[in-house]
């Protein structure tokens, strides 16, 4: 009976040619990731070069040429202010980046040093860490950011707190798991053995070494965090008006125009979607990637 | 393993206690004050004396720690008070809300599994061909829409190519099962396939995973039937983590639909929640909180123990 | 002959008869049907007294009667007529109103409505037995007693007299309750419905629907028309529009925004029918009148200037519910100020350029630095604070203002208002019935309302003044006075432009007619539909 793919198929590990190497060689054998890692550069670029590429300042109100269909003046249109569509889904690309990797980033650290720690101290540290990470979970995403929101008040810094917290929890659970079987290798009793400090030892041995699902715990609050903005500014209590922000820029006018001018809810749509989707994407690649158990066949 | 359990079903307590105190701390600090609310509305105008009084009448004028003490007590004994917007028990409140939660939670969940297995396993068999990555572009937009948008252009497509609406009043299934379908159908597939993404990469990669064990390839060496083998071994033992997974969406679906809820227009607990948080209705917030945490701590606690009975190496502890 | 001939002669007196009758002839009401309607908001009680929301009104108000109501065929909402009172007579001196009660209007029970009920209702709205909180006590301070000397008299003794005091009588609010009930437990009807209205109560299910029966034994004999109604609460405006579309249900009372409206009358042509008003709510810039720089008039006065009113009202009428031009009255009611001498109030003038101009004098004249920045704070709500919002926030960058906008939650809104805890905010002017005395009573300086805390004794004077004045054209005067004050001399506010009510509904729907606003003619008994 044919078989989908040779049983065993024997992968020389590629030289140690640094970065560049390592990047052809996932583009080569993931075609995913790759799209996926494209299309976040893509977002970086407009993001860095908005003022550049936005053709009208954002925030601009021009009533003479609101509810504009798209056309050369206006490539994706105009909104119920007259606003250019493009100009402020570009300058939209720089709160998602930075809310999303803010959060992201923040969130995936604090739940890796929390976990780690956590992992290598045992005991009762281990024990309170765990309920108190428990506690934390069972408080679904969005109810948890709703009410940090309800107590800090509507600004970016406050949402993206909002956003994070609710993560922090997810990672340390997830790291402490990959930090336990660390901490039961050998070399991490020889070092104690020969008096290294708490610090050296996390920092050199087990910090690298959880350095993997750190990375797909990240892409993947990178998605979730994109998506959570836009969920809160769609119910009023992310971004605020007249700041571009893709969930804005889907609530209110946008599904009141939703026959008479699409393009107002269109294009913040597919651009949540594809940032998200990319972010996935190239997620779901780096831990087919990363993770030994799948690599070695 | 009764010891591996008992200590599991113990250390449920401490964490709901904790959730309690969290809840009960947290929204007691968000501005806003639900009498001043209640009572002096858009217009304001209301005696300093006639807050006090509804104040103490909630027991708000209480320190909070016992406060605390006897809104704990009551939970005990199942009593979670009653609503300080409507006054109504908070039971009431909830059970109508709760019914229609609860079904649609269920129904996505169907979805998604039906949806995730076969793809999962599908994309597991042919990793890396051209199979592999469609079910995975479709998982994945599954999980990059966000759920408002896929709701809004689910009802538009609805009536303007079939000039037909849902039902816009919840009828229960065991009153009226066809009406019931129709108006929960459309959020139940929306939500099912959203939540079928992270079933499906799970499935797809806990199905990797014991496909290339050592008990797999010697079933293959003996010449069995691929699809025998897959029944039999492999897929079993590739449940149990995706049976963790789907669980615990189960349990979030219950009170995290709350996007969901309002594009579609159904009365369920995420709508209530926000019109809580609304009105600062401190009861009935941490009524629903319980709620839903109190689900997803029990069925953590149901999945301990099928791991337990299921993985040997507890078992035999 | 004979006989043959004075068949001709009533013939001919037939058709000379038919064509004397009006041209239009009227529609003959037709029985039957449930109206189905849409509410976005719930009721938190059943109380009338104790609640302000529409939540409440839409559902529960054909429930019950009131002793006096808004003529419901008024489109200006203006005129009160008897509802259960059936006639009245004011003394000369103005303090003692005798109200003559209808005969033979019972409580849904069976049980007789009579002065005592009135009586007992309306001391329950101005003193509350304790523990039971009215909202509308405050209004009633100038009431000394409401007595019931026969089982179909009332009278109201009043301390001063007070030319607002029918139109008070007739708020939706004051619903009529039983007197025997309110006597045995005065919280009773914050979770029971018991009135004399024309349906009766069948069902309340939390968060989904509300259904009423018509009363059989109503005491308008003929109405109601409609068998029951059935009101769905329905909280995204999308689900709202997308039930009427989908014809599930009739009608929404509080109102739709314009691409609402458009999208309603493209996808159902004439199977819709569209009425608008002026709202009786508009929405105001607070001045906090403590801080630097809005202590200064002339930053004031810039503020308002710098807003192109016309050519906003124009663009912002397309995508949200405001329409008009207006000043401390409803545009069309008795007491508005006609729009030719509203231009010569400040920030009201045609010539932009020119007021613009003069904003960026004042502003250097105050030592307001060009781009200046202070924050904006707007409340949480789609229609229309945002796009107003935004509006004025590009609107006070053409004169070199850098401001931001910052969104406070609605339930959190009021707190901070009442806080102090702001420079520059959006507050608003509405009302259930338009009248001086209720709308401007928030701009005098001791009012709880004056969240600016500005301290202006003229408009105060003013105030009282037009509250006694009992010529009509003298009224006028001083309003305009009041007027002239608040918005143009020392610009303590800034008034942006009038809310827009549109309410689409199917054309089945006959009978109802729009007023300025959403808390009145709700009691559905002249409502009927067509086929």
């Amino acid at each position: 009976m044919a078989l989908a793919r040779p049983l065993e198929t024997v992968e020389a590990p590629p030289a140690q040619s640094g970065w560049l190497a390592t990047s052809v060689e996932f583009c080569r054998r993931r075609p995913l990731g790759a799209v996926g890692a494209a299309i976040i550069v893509v977002m970086f670029v407009v993001a860095l070069a908005a003022p550049v590429l936005a053709p009208y300042d954002p925030q601009l109100v021009d009533f003479a040429a609101m509810l504009a269909r798209p056309s050369p003046a206006h490539w994706l249109g105009t909104d119920s202010f007259g606003r250019d569509v493009l100009s402020r889904l570009i300058y939209g690309s720089r709160t998602a980046l930075i809310v999303g990797f803010v959060s992201a980033f923040v969130g995936a650290t604090l739940g890796a040093v929390l976990g780690v720690g956590s992992a290598y101290f045992g005991g009762r540290v281990d024990l309170y860490m765990q309920r108190l990470m428990d506690i934390f979970i069972s408080f679904p995403l969005i109810i948890l950011a709703l009410a940090l929101v309800a107590i800090l008040g509507n600004s970016i810094p406050n949402l993206i707190t909002a956003i994070t917290v609710p993560m922090i929890p997810r990672c340390a659970l997830v790291i402490r798991s990959s930090a336990l079987s660390i901490r039961e290798m050998p070399y991490v009793d020889a070092a104690r053995a020969a008096g290294f400090g708490h610090s050296r030892i996390i920092l050199r041995h087990m910090l690298p070494n959880v350095m993997a699902p750190y990375l797909i715990m990240v892409t993947a609050f990178l998605g979730q965090a994109i998506l959570l903005e836009a969920s809160l500014s769609f119910l009023g209590l992310g971004v605020q008006e007249p700041l571009p922000a893709w969930g804005l820029m889907l609530r209110g006018a946008a599904v009141e125009f939703a026959e008479a001018a699409p393009w107002m809810a269109i294009f913040p749509g597919v651009a949540i979607s594809l940032s998200v989707f990319a972010f996935n994407l190239f997620g779901d690649s780096l831990r087919d990637a990363l993770d030994p158990r799948l690599r070695t066949q | 393993m009764l010891k591996y359990l008992t200590k599991r079903f113990f250390l449920m307590f401490p964490t709901l206690l904790g959730v309690a105190i969290v809840t009960f701390f947290l929204i007691r600090v968000i501005p806003g004050d639900v009498v001043e609310l209640r009572m002096g509305g858009e217009s304001g105008a209301v005696s300093q004396e006639m807050l006090a009084k509804e104040r103490a009448r909630f027991g708000l004028d209480q320190p909070l720690w016992k406060q605390f003490v006897v809104w704990v007590g009551g939970v005990a004994r199942l009593d979670f008070g009653r609503s300080m917007w409507t006054g109504a028990p908070i039971w009431e409140e909830i059970k109508l809300r709760l019914s229609l939660s609860l079904q649609v939670a269920i129904m996505a969940t169907v979805v998604a599994v039906l949806l995730a297995i076969p793809l999962g396993v599908l994309a597991a068999l042919k990793q890396d061909t051209w199979v592999d990555y469609a079910v995975r572009i479709f998982s994945i937009a599954g999980l990059a829409t966000p759920s408002f948008w896929l709701g809004i252009v689910f009802i538009l497509m609805l009536l303007i190519v079939f000039k037909w609406l849902p039902p816009m009043v919840y009828t229960p299934f065991w009153q009226n099962p066809w009406q019931n379908m129709q108006q929960l159908i459309w959020p139940a597939l929306a939500v099912g396939y959203r939540y079928s993404a992270v079933a499906t990469r799970m499935t797809r990669s806990a199905m990797l995973e014991v496909l290339r064990e050592d008990y797999i390839r010697t079933a293959r060496a003996k010449g069995l039937v691929q699809k025998l083998i897959l029944s039999r071994h492999a897929l079993k033992n590739a449940m149990l983590p995706v049976m963790t997974v789907v669980a615990l969406e189960f349990a979030f679906l219950i009170g995290g639909l709350v996007v969901t809820e309002q594009v579609f227009n159904l009365n369920g607990l995420g709508l209530l929640f926000v019109q809580a948080v609304a009105h600062r209705d401190y009861t009935l917030i941490q009524a629903l909180v319980m709620l839903v945490s109190g689900c997803f701590i029990v069925v953590n606690f149901v999945m301990d123990i099928m791991y337990a009975y299921l993985d040997p190496r507890i078992r035999y502890r | 002959m004979q006989r043959r001939s004075g068949l001709v002669l009533t013939l001919i007196a037939a058709i000379v008869l038919a064509a004397s009758l009006p041209a239009t002839a009227q529609e003959t009401p037709r029985r039957g049907g449930e109206l189905t309607f849409v509410v976005p908001s719930q009721p938190p009680t059943y109380d009338g007294h104790q609640e302000e929301t529409f939540g409440l009104i839409h559902p529960v108000a054909p429930h019950y009667n009131t002793l006096l109501r808004v003529d419901p065929t008024d489109k200006t909402g203006t005129k009160p007529v008897g509802d259960l009172a059936e006639s009245w007579t004011i003394s000369k001196d103005g303090l003692v109103y005798t109200f003559k009660l209808r005969h033979g209007v019972k409580f849904h029970d069976g049980s007789d409505m009579t002065s005592k009920d009135v009586k007992a209702s309306y001391d329950k709205i101005m003193k509350p037995p304790a523990g039971v909180k009215s909202l509308r006590a405050v209004a009633y301070q100038t009431v000394t007693s409401v007595e019931a000397p026969d089982p179909h008299t009332v009278v109201f003794k009043l301390k001063w007299p007070e030319s607002s005091f029918l139109l008070n009588l007739a708020s939706p609010w004051n619903f009529i309750y039983k007197a025997d009930i309110i006597a045995k437990d005065p919280k009773w009807y914050e979770t029971n419905v018991m009135g004399t209205g024309p349906f009766t109560f069948v069902e309340h299910v939390k968060g989904s629907h509300w259904v009423g029966k018509k009363n059989p034994n109503y005491w308008d004999k003929g109405k109601p028309y409609l068998d029951g109604y059935r009101a769905i609460f329905i909280s995204a405006s999308a689900a709202q529009v997308a039930a009427i579309r989908g014809e599930r249900a009739h009608i929404q009372f509080r109102g739709f925004s314009p691409p609402e409206r458009d999208q309603l009358v493209q996808a159902l042509g004439n199977k819709i029918t569209v009425q608008e008003s002026p709202w009786d709510c508009l929405n105001f810039v607070s001045f906090h009148h403590e801080k630097k720089p809005f202590d200064d008039k002339r930053v004031r006065r810039a503020l308002s200037l710098a807003l192109d009113r016309y050519a906003g009202a124009a663009a912002l009428s397309k995508i949200t519910i405001v329409k008009e031009v207006g000043g401390v009255q409803v545009p069309g009611t008795p007491y508005a100020t006609p729009p030719a001498e509203l231009e010569k109030l400040a920030g009201y003038g045609k010539d932009i350029n020119k007021n613009r101009a003069e904003a960026k004098r004042l502003l250097k004249e105050a030592g307001v630095p060009d781009g200046f920045s202070f924050t904006f704070k707007n409340r949480g709500i789609p229609h229309p604070y945002e796009p107003v919002g935004i509006w004025l926030i590009d609107q006070w960058r053409q004169i070199g203002l850098n401001v931001k906008q910052e969104f406070i939650e609605a339930s959190a809104y009021h707190p901070m208002l009442k806080r102090g805890d702001f420079e520059v905010a959006m507050d608003f002017q509405c009302g259930f019935i338009v009248e001086p005395d209720l709308d401007l009573v928030r701009f005098v300086s001791t009012s709880d309302a004056n969240y600016g805390r500005h301290k202006d004794a003229v408009i105060d004077d003013l105030y009282s003044r037009q509250a006694r004045a009992t010529d009509i054209e003298e009224r006028k005067k001083v309003i305009r006075q009041l007027e002239k004050r608040l918005l143009d001399d020392e610009a303590h506010v800034a008034y942006t432009i009038q809310w827009n009510r549109i309410i689409p509904h199917s054309s089945k729907v006959k009978g109802w007619t729009i007023t300025p606003s959403h808390y009145l003619n709700n009691q559905l008994d002249s409502v009927w539909l067509a086929e």
